[in-house]
């Protein structure tokens, strides 16, 4: 803790931690029904591995999700599989999509499982599988796959686990609780993780606002007699959890913008990620459930639940003594960078680390008329935490030269919305950048699909003009075979008639 | 001496070894084209098309699909005046993709011949299907069609092609 690094910008937010931090984590109730998303982030409708009518059991594989971010969908609970139907998602376009169904029987059967080995005697890749199959994805939001980014150390020299209990958004305790109360199972989880990795050296990035969290774990680490893991304390400062702000943060590394973590040789987990690794080594359980914080004045009892992937949000808002009074904003994930919803009957996924039911005390209603010219006054970039000029990329964004904003790093943007916090002209520049990015892509997708095009008629033209060659080399040796035909029955006429 | 030694070997390298190349201006005003390959311009594809405007026969305003965006990029190219598009070869419109009612195709391989980039699926006397991720929208397959199977649908707005709206700009 000599000579700690800073985050360059970000925010001391106010945490509103205790809203939700004192509790226990206790379990939700099962739902009537489990919803899923079938659709990936990436656009791409999963397989859907059960027919509609079947009864599924918990713990089973119901669909294979697509893409890149690809992984293992499992049934949170025992019941019968409904008639995919669209319905509204946790999607900033508030588009519906199609969903999978399970009407719950209430009996939370499980699905056999394989029998347990001890880790100790399974080989790095036997883990990696075993993460795969369990279905496995990062909770701290990103969702990339665990088994996927374990594998890149295939192809990178890593030599660090850096495990993200840095919980920096303001309202979000799941991360805080689950330290506090399974600090034993993540050090398990911990040691899975660098078994699959091959490495030794793990370690834990907490905030300073959370004691009992850092001292739960510290006491577990001296308990068990582990060197090789150790707890760093870094600022409570937003957006200190963001990935490379971490990985900075505790190893003064820096993320090439370009590249990944492992190119500085380090592998990021989230703590919740690093318990459901354990749950799937130790239990066999796949990933069906997680710590959810429920929070905000909106609600009665705010507190930690652990739920079923695909439970809907208003069962979770029942259990927590429903709404108190008036609600201004439904809200998945943190105040900062989370999705506000439309409506409370989409289901929790993977993803999910809060639901935030704000009171008009907690936010502000949603007004544009505030909105003013920008003065240039630099507020922002002296609060981005990746050191970019959010006036210039503002300028370039607003202005559509897409060009120009990617040369001021639009992409390195993690739209953490600092600026717009601080922006004294109300500005909505994190919408810019994410408009300008949606432009830019699209556009990528444009040029790679008339590539394809130009691809497909030129190999068309080159087939026409093959069969076409092939065609006329038919015909003319057939001409020729004519030929020679009629030649040699000129010439073997007149022997016939001898013969005869 | 010595310099025209090397200029009479370079001379003749140079018609030796000479490798039949594609014009490269036509293949810079190719990667401009919106490669639909739906001949609205009057050539049989983008390709031919890019390489009548390399030669001058061509104007830069005949690609509607391509839009007042593609003939700007053009003109920066070539550093010409940019034009409104010529109405002769058509209007920009939006994007479609082509549909075709399964339950009334029979099979006549008429539309797969007209595909220039082979997006439809099927054999003779068998249903056809399009390849919706292929097809370029260049309605040259509606036409041929001898029972009209084949409808242009829009492309429906969802999770994978949304994208972020810019902020509402005008109050102030």
């Amino acid at each position: 803790m000599f000579g700690r690094r800073t985050l360059e910008g970000g925010l001391d937010l106010n945490g509103h931690k205790d809203l939700s931090r004192q509790r226990s984590i206790i379990r939700a109730a099962i739902p009537k029904e489990l919803v899923y998303p079938l659709v990936s982030q990436s656009g791409e409708l999963a397989k859907v591995l059960v027919k509609t009518g079947e009864r599924v059991l918990k713990g089973q594989v119901i669909a294979e999700l697509q893409g890149n971010q690809g992984t293992l969908l499992h049934a949170a609970s025992s019941g019968y599989i409904q008639e995919n139907e669209l319905r509204q998602i946790a999607h900033p376009s508030g588009l519906k999509s199609l969903c999978l169904i399970i009407t719950t029987d209430g009996l939370d059967e499980a699905f056999p499982i394989d029998q347990l080995v001890h880790f100790s005697k399974l080989l790095p890749s036997d883990i990696c599988s075993k993460i795969h199959e369990a279905g496995i994805v990062g909770l701290g939001g990103a969702g990339f796959p665990t088994a996927v980014k374990l594998a890149a150390k295939s192809f990178c020299e890593v030599d660090t686990l850096v495990v993200n209990g840095a919980e920096c958004e303001p309202y979000i305790t799941c991360d805080d609780r689950l330290m506090q109360q399974y600090s034993e199972q993540i050090l398990l989880g911990i040691q899975v993780l660098l078994r699959a990795l091959t490495i030794k050296k793990c370690v834990i990035g907490i905030e300073e606002d959370m004691p009992e969290a850092i001292d739960s774990m510290q006491k577990e680490i001296e308990r068990q007699g582990f060197s090789h893991i150790q707890v760093n304390v870094v600022p409570a400062i937003y957006p200190a959890g963001g990935e490379r702000q971490l990985i900075y943060l505790l190893t003064g590394r820096k993320t090439p913008s370009n590249g990944y973590p492992v190119d500085v040789g380090v592998i990021c987990q989230n703590v919740g990620t690093v318990m459901a690794v354990y749950m799937a080594i130790f239990k066999g359980q796949a990933l069906i459930e997680r710590v959810v914080t429920l929070t905000g004045l909106g609600l009665k009892t705010p507190q930690n639940l652990w739920v079923r992937i695909g439970t809907p949000i208003k069962d979770l808002v029942n259990q927590c003594g429903g709404y108190n009074g008036p609600v201004e904003r439904l809200i998945m994930g943190g105040l900062m960078m989370g999705l506000v919803l439309p409506e409370d009957s989409i289901g929790i996924t993977k993803l999910t680390n809060c639901i935030l039911v704000a009171s008009p005390k907690e936010v502000a209603k949603t007004n544009d008329t505030e909105v003013m010219p920008c003065i240039r006054c630099g507020d922002c970039a002296a609060v981005c935490p990746v050191n970019l000029l959010p006036q210039q990329l503002y300028w370039h964004s607003q202005g559509g030269a897409h060009e120009k904003s990617q040369s001021f790093g639009l992409f390195d943007c993690i739209e953490c919305g600092c600026c717009d916090v601080v922006c004294p002209s109300h500005i909505p520049l994190v919408q810019y950048f994410r408009a300008s990015k949606s432009k830019v892509i699209t556009r990528r997708r444009e040029d790679e699909f008339a590539d394809l095009a130009k691809q497909r008629f030129e190999s068309k033209q080159l087939r026409i003009a093959q069969e076409k060659m092939d065609r006329d080399q038919r015909i003319q040796l057939k001409k020729q075979a004519l030929v020679k035909l009629r030649k040699e029955s000129a010439v073997t006429k007149p022997k016939t008639k001898d013969q005869l | 001496m010595v310099f025209a030694f090397f200029g009479v070997i370079l001379g003749y390298a140079a018609i030796r070894f000479n490798v039949e190349t594609d014009d490269p201006l036509a293949a810079e005003i190719e990667s401009l084209l919106p490669q639909t390959q739906c001949a609205q311009c009057g050539f049989p594809g983008c390709k031919p098309y890019a390489e009548a405007i390399a030669k001058g026969e061509a104007d830069i305003n005949q690609c509607p699909p391509g839009g007042e965006s593609g003939v700007e990029a053009m003109a920066d190219l070539l550093g010409l005046e940019v034009k409104p598009l010529d109405e002769k070869f058509g209007v920009a419109t939006e994007k479609k993709v082509a549909f075709i009612i399964e339950a009334d195709c029979i099979g006549c391989t008429m539309c797969i011949q007209a595909c220039p980039v082979d997006a439809i699926l099927g054999a003779a006397k068998y249903m056809h299907t399009v390849i919706a991720f292929e097809c370029t929208g260049c309605v040259l397959c509606v036409d041929p069609c001898p029972v009209d199977c084949i409808v242009m649908k829009s492309v429906e707005p969802s999770v994978s092609n949304w994208q972020w709206p810019e902020p509402n700009r005008n109050k102030y």
